[in-house]
């Protein structure tokens, strides 16, 4: 299985956010993408999601051309978004919202069983509105909707924005599991040593457009990449 | 008549127009609060609903009861294919922006005012209600209908608590509301959606038409009053919340029942336009208006 992603040209208005994104992920792999902030990587995560629509250039899920589907018909195709921010239906309690996150692919309890064992915390709450989460169990939620599709394809938008450390190891070990299962992720992530401990692969985004792909080791091997496309070392900022 | 009887009768005027202004506002509150959509043609749907429970009446002269139980079946889904042909035609294209669909539906309001105009014409027309029981006080009698229409618009904003709070459908109705983009991301078709909602709405309008035209008669220009009036209660309620709706509906409904019958109907109107400026001077949201979203 396989989600490709040729020559994507998007606009807000008239305004061309991205120009010719290419970029592939495979079942088990994990693709981080890393770039400035405003080099695109929300608006293509969007794209793939159908909530703006390419103007050039096609995103196929095997042989499923994403691009010519309605948007509410790409998730029933397995394709789990968990938005930067979090994104959640905040006046509904944990429990709507994870029921809307089932509903997508018509999962039942099984499914939900599974993902609130991934995350115990969110059974506690079921009842709690979800607004009222703090930030950490909102990421929670987060995911854990999104898991609810049972998704063959995770597009997670900076999952570890503003947690603190423990958080974001659960994060992360969340999505090495997802891959040991076959998912294929796309990670949009800031921190940089987190992003080379999940990934398989690192492509970068600059002004909209997808520049190098190189894998963690060879990052480590030569740092130079990073410099020029986010601006920091290996050892953070 | 003393007043301990005149009050009691206050009361019950009262109520009725309170439930039947509950039930037209809350089809405009939920048209606003899922769609942002401030639909002014709301009253013309009151109006189709009461113009076509006389049609359907006219299909089986003489039997009241049988004509009425069909317009009460037959106008909602009138209406209710109406709303969606709108929904589709006119809403959807222009994207939900808020000032032209204003604008749209001020001309749809007139669409439909003329169109009954030309085809049911300029006379207001009774219907015969379903029944004809009175219920004797000691000091007068009341319509047993009008005891009747309180009930069904009991029942009905019941129903639509039920559906909106405890089934599937509501739970993906309020996810829209909440987040459009994120619900289509979960696989909610919004458009449809959409067009569920804006028909729901119309049909809440239409139903209560049909419940007062026993009493009201059906005129072309009837859709003005719930219009305002449904306005003001959501206003006063506080946009976006349905329990605001229903509750300032039982304000306004049953202040301008008392006050109509002991003083006089304008003077009703006056007090209701004066309150809902006195809670938006110190309450901007209105009663149970959430924060601004
Ligand atoms: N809804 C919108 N309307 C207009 N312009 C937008 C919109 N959303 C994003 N943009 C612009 O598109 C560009 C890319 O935005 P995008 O959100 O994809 O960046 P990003 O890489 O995710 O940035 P960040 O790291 O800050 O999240 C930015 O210049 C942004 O200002
Ligand atoms: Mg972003």
């Amino acid at each position: 299985m396989m989600l490709t992603l040729t020559g994507i040209d998007c606009f807000y208005g008239n305004v061309q956010v991205l120009r010719g994104v290419s970029l592939q992920v495979a079942a088990g792999e994990v693709l981080c993408l890393l770039g400035r902030n405003g080099a695109g990587k929300t608006t293509t995560l969007r794209a793939i999601m159908g909530l703006v629509r390419p103007r050039a250039g096609r995103i196929l899920l095997d042989d499923i051309e994403l691009t010519a589907l309605p948007p509410h018909e790409i998730p029933r195709h397995g394709v789990a978004y968990v938005p930067q921010g979090r994104r959640l239906f905040s006046e509904l309690t944990v429990e709507e919202n994870l029921t809307i996150g089932l509903m997508a692919r018509e999962r039942g309890r099984a499914t939900l069983d599974r993902v609130i064992g991934l995350f115990p915390a969110l059974m506690e709450r079921r009842r709690q509105i979800a607004g009222t989460l703090s930030g950490g169990e909102q990421e929670m939620l987060s995911i854990a909707r999104a898991l609810c599709l049972e998704p063959r394809v995770l597009l997670l938008d900076e999952p570890t924005e503003g947690l603190m450390p423990s958080m974001i190891a659960t994060i992360l070990a969340t999505v090495k599991a997802l891959k040991s299962e076959g998912v294929a992720t796309i990670l949009v992530e800031q921190r940089v040593e987190s992003a080379l401990h999940v990934a398989d692969r690192v492509t970068f985004l600059e002004n909209g457009a997808t520049r190098e792909t190189a894998t963690p080791t060879e990052l480590h091997a030569d740092p130079s990449l990073l410099h020029r496309y986010v601006g920091v070392g290996l050892r953070g900022p | 008549m003393s007043l301990g009887p005149n009050l009691l009768l206050a009361l019950l005027e009262g109520t009725l127009a309170a439930f039947v202004l509950a039930v037209t506002a809350l089809g405009l509150s939920l048209v606003f609060g899922v769609m942002r959509v401030v639909n002014v043609a709301h009253g013309e749907f009151f109006m189709l609903g009461a113009v076509l429970a006389w049609a359907f009446s006219q299909v089986i002269p003489g039997m009241p009861a049988a004509g009425f139980l069909l317009a009460l079946i037959g106008s909602p889904i009138v209406v209710g294919a109406v709303a969606v042909a709108v929904d589709r035609a006119v809403l959807r294209r222009l994207g939900y922006e808020p000032e032209a669909t204003i604008i749209a539906t001020i001309g749809l309001l007139y669409v439909v005012q003329q169109l009954v105009l030309t085809f049911y014409g300029p006379t207001a027309r009774p219907v015969v209600a379903p029944i004809s029981f009175r219920v004797l006080f000691p000091w007068f009698g009341y319509s047993g209908y009008k005891l009747i229409v309180m009930a069904a618009s009991a029942a009905l904003l019941i129903a639509t608590w039920f559906t909106l709070m405890r089934t599937r459908i509501g739970l993906v109705m309020r996810a829209t509301q909440f987040d459009r983009e994120t619900a289509q991301a979960f696989g909610i078709p919004v458009d449809r959606v959409y067009s569920m909602i804006f028909a729901l709405g119309a049909m809440l309008a239409c139903v209560a038409g049909v419940l007062v035209v026993p009493i009201q008669q059906a005129h072309y220009l009837m859709g003005l009053d719930p219009l305002l009036l449904s306005f003001i209660v959501v206003i006063l309620g506080g946009l976006g919340s349905l329990r605001g709706t229903v509750v300032a509906a039982f304000v306004i409904g049953l202040s301008d029942g008392i006050i109509s019958v002991f003083f006089s109907p304008t003077l009703a109107k006056i007090l209701a336009t004066l309150l809902v400026a006195l809670v938006l001077v110190f309450k901007p949201t209105g009663l149970f208006g959430a924060r601004g979203r």
